[in-house]
């Protein structure tokens, strides 16, 4: 492991890379609050709370809302790097606050948003000095030159896990065999598209017109490092709420915090034209061009592992 | 009670009624998925090691275990006896439960016990004990390879391996962690 210095220098350059990037293809930076008032009723996403003297406000778990109204307002290309905060997760990869980079493209869906991905990962490992598009990370060479490997959740499953799911597979069985037997058996030489994912696994994306058994949503995988999750976005304001009311009754049902239904965002898918959206994990993406396997090492001052290890 | 999210390495819980300690903890998110909790976790009774995986909500009993400083005082048909050197309580524990330890315990000495609830379920014993031969009989001579040993009998009756010297009425001094001869004790 280099020293800190060193790795903030790399990030740094990372960071650097992925603005001038998003800048030379016309894309608009933007920053939208921290501190926000609703919250998409995901699944498996529990934010920070922020109790204020009139009821709560949250640390956004990610710009979306917030960013699709922009879209709304007609900026039709858009990035956002920041923070997002997750309360719950900790481990290798993860961390309770963590560094996002989230873009958007009106008129576009989910392939503009692969081919956004090819690009920038060349485009940042050229800014890092892989300037043969090759990168080592934890032992294995990693071409990011040629096209990334596009593989469906069908064929995934079907080849590793030994099932194929379908539309709306029981979560913990295709959570489990996602984590555990899927993911480790993803190519390493080059990065992975997991897409066409359940529909049942869409909380904010579109369905396939063509077959509404499927969500046209995308995960770049570099070996088994998730890296960013993208969709074509549902601009169906009935639809989404729909979906968001379904997840407060979950929520309400397991005891879980329930969060207001965000109604500004709602209200503005109604003006929202037909566009893509990605969001990146910016910390994963400095673990793999400074070959780090704890997100720890490429973060300033994280909180530390010992408050979370139990006294022996 | 802990929920999944307090899961971290070197935790205790209860599973299947048996404590456990967690030994190796990871935890995975596959994308936009529940959170997952891989655990390998020791069964602090038998010393198995299990793998599990939770989930969000899941609810674990916190394993309620104590140390107690305790002297050994005898053993007879009941099983071992031990007395609490704060509350001067006693208690007693089965041979299946004290384990190899009872090659090494003798009067008066002092152990830590491990209580599950009110269940004693292991003893932590001094690195070394000093134990008197009770039984040596001569080593065969002739062969006399260097590092030859004999078989000797101690007073809790373990047998072991010494060297060809030691002789009836010798105080050995012990490794309780591998069981073997250290040294012939001083004095």
């Amino acid at each position: 492991m280099r020293g800190l210095k060193d790795r903030l220098a790399a990030r740094a350059r990372v960071l650097q890379a992925i603005r001038a990037f998003f800048d030379r293809r016309g894309f608009i930076e933007v920053q939208t609050p921290v501190l926000v008032d609703s919250i998409a009723p995901e699944p498996f996403i529990e934010a920070f709370l922020v109790p204020q003297s009139r009821g709560n406000s949250f640390l956004a778990p990610s710009p979306e809302l917030n960013m699709k109204r922009l879209l709304a307002k007609g900026l039709d290309k858009i990035y956002q790097l920041g923070p997002v905060f997750r309360r719950g997760e900790q481990g290798k990869r993860h961390l309770p606050e963590f560094t996002m980079l989230e873009w958007y493209r009106a008129y576009e869906d989910y392939r503009g948003l692969m081919a956004d991905c090819e690009d920038l990962l060349r485009y940042v490992a050229r800014a890092t000095g892989h300037e043969d598009g090759r990168v080592s990370y934890q032992g294995t060479i990693v071409d990011l030159k040629g096209p990334f490997y596009r593989l469906t959740v069908k064929d995934a499953f079907s080849r590793f896990a030994g099932w194929v799911p379908g539309p709306n597979p029981d979560p913990d069985r295709f959570d489990e065999d996602l984590a555990f037997k899927v993911e480790p058996c993803l190519p390493r030489d080059r990065p992975t598209f997991l897409l066409d994912y359940p529909a049942s696994c869409a909380s904010l994306s579109r369905l396939k017109a063509s077959c509404p058994d499927i969500a046209e949503r995308v995960e770049l995988y570099i070996g088994d490092l998730e890296i960013a999750n993208g969709f074509s976005e549902l601009v169906d304001p009935e639809e989404q709420e729909r979906r968001f009311r379904k997840e407060t009754k979950r929520r309400k049902r397991k005891g879980l915090p329930v969060y207001p239904m965000p109604a500004d965002f709602l209200d503005s898918l109604k003006s929202m034209p037909p566009s893509a959206g990605m969001a990146l994990g910016v910390d994963r993406l400095v673990m793999f061009f400074t070959d780090s396997d704890d997100i720890r090492e490429v973060a300033v001052f994280p909180i530390p592992y010992e408050k979370f290890e139990a006294q022996s | 009670m802990y929920d999944s999210s307090d899961l971290r390495k070197g935790l205790k819980i209860v599973i299947d009624g048996e404590p456990h300690i967690i030994t190796d903890f990871q935890f995975s998110k596959p994308g936009k998925g529940q959170a997952l909790y891989k655990c390998k976790l020791k069964n602090l009774l038998t010393g198995y090691t299990i793998d599990r995986t939770y989930r969000s909500g899941d609810k674990f009993e916190p394993a309620d275990l104590n140390e107690a400083k305790m002297q050994f005082l005898y053993k007879d048909a009941d099983g071992f006896h031990f007395m609490d050197m704060r509350t001067f309580e006693q208690i007693d524990m089965t041979e299946d439960q004290v384990g190899d330890a009872r090659n090494f315990l003798k009067e008066s000495m002092e152990v830590t016990i491990l209580f599950f609830g009110p269940s004693p379920i292991s003893i932590d014993l001094p690195t070394f004990v000093d134990l008197v031969v009770v039984d040596a009989p001569p080593g065969v001579k002739g062969d006399t390879a260097t590092g030859a040993t004999k078989t000797a009998t101690l007073e809790t009756g373990y047998v072991i391996q010494v060297p060809l010297f030691i002789q009836e009425g010798d105080t050995l001094k012990i490794d309780t962690r591998t069981g073997q001869y250290v040294e012939r004790a001083k004095g």
